[in-house]
């Protein structure tokens, strides 16, 4: 691409954001900084001395030991720890199951936190316990007890699409609790929701209420990332403290966050894979710059494949995920990733 | 890593934690733990300076230096230091006392 096409797609992704979502895109002086970044000549680039930011690790542990979906280690969680903490030099780490959900959590609860105390004795740094809240596994679809609120839609069911989801969304709350206070006993520091909403604005709910529930009765502090840039209205008429759920925005959503008592809150914005990485870049600076503007938590953004500007790949090109880190820390003024 | 703290290198844990705990942003929480340590936030990610500090408070380093506070006992240092609530220690001192 020319310079000229790279500046063209930052303002063309800019402007779909601030359309979309009803946000100030990227100013003048933005995009040239921007452009500056992503033409830097560079493998690598980096941030001005000073600048640094913390980096939480969702996922954590998964990515160290052997999940074949990451670097398949034959490592222990207890050793994924300390290669987090020791080799790669992380701020942060997580402890996770590797069917990363908070359901089938449940059942192996008390060995998670038998990895959580163990870890918890010789390391140094926070450690998380993480899980997605995943909606969709308490549907019958997924081997839920649920019937599925697609299936019923598809039926004209809208008032028992409603109903299913209000019964796993209270499934879901009833979990997360189970497994956070298990947690908190085990002196876990944190707990993470990952993905959160990717199974729309029932979803949403049942996290923020859950997240409202931990606050009040454990020590743990609560980091939330979530799933996309817009909440899904599979259910449309699901409230928090008086916010309708559905359609939500990354800053909107940010706000509840805040409001349910999280320490931390991870905005996405999906990569469009039929765009240019100038686009997609220019696109999630819009929408997390309004985020970093109006939630007042620590807003730490999901920055792995396929979010906020970094490309859809199984392997992410450095050169790409370097530039998106620090477009994000100079321009969105982000508190991490 | 671009843009990281670096954690144990540096204080990324420390910030870090103050993101946790008091829910600060990124400049509040380094002020915060410069304060604390008695430093300008810019050491906060100056490797040779903190790795320094972090041997004389002895609140844990990232290589294994025999002597040094690890696992808990560093964090229990951490918590003193920069009076930060930290639930494993709290569960230590439950146990021990």
């Amino acid at each position: 691409m020319t310079k000229d096409q790279i500046k063209a797609d930052i303002e063309a992704g800019s402007n779909d954001a601030a359309e979309k979502a009803h946000v100030a895109g990227l100013t003048g002086d933005e995009f040239d900084h921007v452009l500056e970044i992503v033409t830097e000549p560079s493998r690598y680039v980096s941030v001005e001395h000073g600048r640094e930011v913390v980096l939480t690790r969702d996922g954590g542990v998964l990515k160290y030991t052997g999940a074949s979906r990451y670097s398949g280690s034959s490592l222990s969680k207890e050793q994924g720890i300390t290669v987090g903490e020791r080799v790669v030099g992380l701020d942060t780490m997580e402890l996770g199951n590797s069917d990363y959900s908070f359901k089938p959590c449940k059942a192996i609860a008390y060995d998670e936190a038998q990895h959580m105390e163990n870890a918890q004795m010789v390391s140094i740094i926070p450690l998380f316990y993480g899980a997605m809240p995943n909606l969709g596994s308490y549907y019958q679809s997924l081997g839920g007890p649920w019937p599925a609120p697609t299936d019923l839609l598809k039926n004209g069911k809208i008032k028992e699409s409603r109903e299913t989801q209000e019964h796993a969304a209270d499934d879901l709350k009833t979990d997360i609790i189970y497994l956070a206070k298990i947690m908190d006993q085990s002196g876990a520091d944190g707990l993470d929701f990952d993905t959160t909403a990717a199974y729309g604005d029932a979803e949403f709910y049942a996290s923020l209420n859950a997240i409202e529930q931990v606050k009040r009765e454990t020590n743990l502090a609560v980091e939330v990332g979530m799933a996309g840039e817009m909440i899904m209205g599979m259910h449309c008429e699901l409230d928090y403290q008086g916010t309708r759920l559905a359609g939500l925005w990354p800053h909107q959503q940010g706000k509840l966050v805040e409001k349910a008592g999280a320490s931390m809150f991870g905005p996405v914005v999906n990569t469009r894979t039929t765009k240019s990485f100038p686009w997609n870049l220019g696109r999630a600076l819009a929408f997390v710059k309004t985020v970093t503007k109006e939630v007042q938590i620590p807003i730490h953004c999901n920055m792995g494949m396929g979010v906020c500007g970094v490309p859809m790949a199984e392997v992410p090109p450095m050169d790409a995920v370097t530039r998106a880190a620090k477009a994000m820390v100079e321009i969105a003024d982000i508190d991490g990733v | 890593m671009a843009i990281g703290m670096g954690g144990l290198r540096t204080a990324g844990d420390l910030v870090a934690r103050t993101q946790m705990e008091k829910k600060l942003k990124i400049r509040e929480a380094k002020a915060y733990v410069a304060k604390k340590l008695a430093v300008e936030p810019v050491t906060l990610a100056d490797e040779y300076a903190m790795a320094e500090l972090r041997k004389k408070l002895d609140i844990g380093l990232i290589i294994g230096l025999t002597g040094y506070a690890k696992g808990l006992a560093a964090k229990a240092r951490i918590a003193r230091t920069c009076d930060f609530r930290i639930n494993s220690v709290t569960k230590l001192f439950e146990k021990t006392r």
